[in-house]
């Protein structure tokens, strides 16, 4: 709270630098080259970069085909498609689609498992990473650190299909965890057909899978941070846990509310081929997300028009949030992607 | 004790100010966090431990949950009916070869792109990066998606749906162009005087001199070809074209199908031998090169965070 009217009320150089350099050098070293760079025509530009722009075509062309014709496809969420018909639909229809999938009370059970997941995922996979690599940070070997490094990356490493394939043995009835279960007197459960097992799963799955990778930029922002400023703090005579409080964790934050805006933006998404993975029918209760949803009313039942609204509506969520997002760590704390 | 430390030689600071610092609650704390990191490693050990033991133990064993650690009732016949299979061999052959054309039509794309973005003089420099970075926000969709590559693009049931669709990932666009720009510009200058043209200086200046960030986004490509399938579900239904990854997910699926209904439980124990065997030989790749290409990926990320 202090920070966030700190950094409102005095833009300039305030806050002690200790945050502002890199938003804020960008510009300033831009300047020059911007005013030394006279005006060129694109047909000047073209004569003199052609070789450049071959380089530029193709890639381009892969964006406009395999990203922005799908974007324009999306018109099909408010006309009618008939498979073989006209691709971009045969006639207007308004918002039925949207009105479709708001009045279907099934829309909302798959809405809010994935408004619950995502934040499940958010407040338990976002700050894990930040805890051990300040874990790992305070170790004195750099070996062990290694190699507790290399071991916690590994499950980055697996692909999806694998990841869900140890998550069904590890969760099934003779399987590791019943074996604890039973070893402390319960009895096994059977946890993919018990609808309130899911989102505990899913949500350690994720934990198991991500937490190790997440750590590498954390430890790459906490190596940049000066060793003058621990001397210092020492000197003045502050013990570890205010070091950690009052120096590491400062000296990390626009890393952390740059990945923080990255996690929001991808909310809504939440693991689709996890979850499509990891899925079935007796669980859909709490296990079925927008996105699977969308898979199978959209291409299992081959309901396009309807599908593609129903993606449209997730993919605007998805953008206003990390807008948002954005936004206000940009006026809060000084850290933005852009 | 304060006015001891001000000494201006700062190794002496570090050294007397960590022995002050070395306090018992300080020591225990430290074994704390070293015991727990050690959990932390056991804990993500132990499913590839497990899958192991579980691939060389007998069926009986499994299903009575008494491998963990160890094989028990070891068989090796598992590993023969899987390499047995045509289909897999067929499949994994599949993988192989979407990965090596993916990967290059990938690279390909990829690097010339990412090269010209770095230029900071080129027109239209900020346009070209913007159509770029907004997919990373927004996309069209699934089902526009799916009727572009299937029907639009009429690529059902051929490699084309897996390796192109995805073939430039905007994050290592990014870390190759950040690369690119930290280039010394006094070397392409100089070879721009020479009298070599953007090709020259492209290809027998840059990319020679570029090989670790060339190596590192290829491993990110291939690691992430290979382990794909979503793709694959999607478009291809024969199954002589399915990569590896999609033959494993068939197999997991029919042996955890609901249509087995309560009879399910005894599905999941049926298929768990063959299920280890399969999942072991599909990440035995991944993990026999991981110890040599672990570290290409964390300096890859760490390049693309110095953009931020």
């Amino acid at each position: 709270m202090a920070h966030g009217a700190g950094a409102l009320t005095a833009p300039p150089a305030d806050t002690g630098g200790e945050l502002a350099p890199p938003t804020e050098s960008r510009p300033s070293g831009k300047e020059p080259r911007r005013a030394r760079r006279h005006r060129v025509t694109w047909r000047q530009a073209l004569r003199k970069d052609w070789r450049l722009y071959t380089f530029i075509a193709l890639p381009v062309l892969f964006f406009l085909v395999f990203k922005y014709a799908p974007m324009v496809g999306n018109v099909i969420a408010f006309r009618r498609f008939r498979p073989g018909g006209n691709p971009l639909g045969d006639e207007w229809v308004g918002l039925y689609y949207f009105e479709m999938f708001i009045n279907n009370q099934q829309f909302w059970t798959v809405f809010w498992n994935t408004v619950i997941l995502g934040l499940l995922t958010l407040a338990i996979c976002f700050p894990l990473p930040i805890v051990l690599a300040l874990m790992l940070n305070e170790l004195r070997s750099r070996r062990f650190k290694k190699i507790v490094q290399t071991i916690s990356y590994l499950p980055h490493f697996m692909s999806i299909v694998i990841v869900a394939g140890l998550v069904l043995q590890l969760t099934s009835v003779n399987g590791t965890v019943n074996q604890l279960v039973t070893a402390f007197g319960g009895d096994p459960i059977s946890f993919m057909q018990q609808p309130e097992w899911f989102r505990t799963i899913y949500v350690s799955s994720e934990v198991w899978q991500t937490v190790g990778w997440g750590t590498i930029l954390y430890l790459a922002a906490l190596t940049t941070i000066d060793d003058q400023l621990y001397e210092a703090s020492r000197i003045d005579g502050a013990n570890r846990w205010q070091q950690t409080w009052h120096i590491t964790l400062p000296g990390i934050r626009p890393t952390m509310m740059v990945l923080l805006i990255l996690n929001i933006g991808t909310f809504m998404a939440v693991g689709f081929e996890k979850v499509l993975l990891l899925q079935n029918p007796l669980i859909y209760s709490t296990a079925d997300v927008i996105s699977t949803y969308l898979y199978r009313v959209g291409i299992q039942s081959a309901q396009f028009s309807y599908g593609t609204a129903i993606g449209l509506f997730e993919a605007v969520i998805g953008l206003t949030l990390v807008l948002t997002a954005n936004y206000a760590s940009r006026r809060m704390v000084g850290a933005s992607l852009w | 004790m304060v006015t001891e430390t001000r000494t201006p030689d700062l190794a002496a600071v570090r050294q007397s100010t960590t022995t002050i610092k070395d306090t018992p609650g300080y020591r225990t704390f430290r074994w704390t966090n070293v015991v727990l990191l050690l959990l932390v490693c056991a804990v993500t050990l132990y499913p590839f431990v497990n899958l192991v033991a579980k691939a060389f133990s007998s069926e009986g064993f499994i299903a009575a949950g008494e491998v963990n650690l160890w094989p028990r009732g070891f068989n090796l016949d598992t590993f023969d009916v899987v390499m047995g299979d045509s289909l897999f061999w067929r499949n994994y052959a599949n993988t192989l070869l979407y990965t090596v054309l993916g990967t290059a039509i990938s690279m390909a794309l990829t690097t010339p792109y990412a090269y010209a973005l770095s230029r900071q003089h080129l027109k239209g420099r900020n346009f070209f990066i913007g159509i770029a970075v907004f997919t990373m926000f927004f996309g069209g969709g699934l089902i526009p998606n799916y009727i572009l590559v299937a029907d639009i693009l009429g690529m059902r049931n051929t490699m084309w749906a897996i390796v192109l669709p995805g073939a430039i990932s905007v994050f290592n666009l990014l870390v190759m162009k950040s690369f690119f720009e930290n280039f010394p510009a006094e070397l392409e200058e100089a070879a721009a005087i020479d009298g070599l043209t953007t090709y020259g200086v492209f290809f027998r200046i840059v990319l020679p001199l570029s090989k670790a960030v060339l190596a590192t986004m290829t491993l990110f490509y291939a690691v992430g070809l290979w382990n794909s399938w979503f793709n694959a579900f999607l478009y291809l239904d024969q199954k002589e074209l399915f990569p590896v990854t999609v033959y494993l997910r068939n197999l997991i699926a029919a042996a955890t199908s609901p249509a087995a209904g309560t009879t399910g439980m005894e599905a999941v124990q049926i298929g768990a031998n063959i299920q280890a065997v399969t999942m072991l030989l599909t990440v035995l790749p991944i993990i026999c090169l991981y110890p040599f290409i672990q570290r290409y990926f964390v300096s890859g990320v760490m390049l693309g965070s110095v953009k931020g």
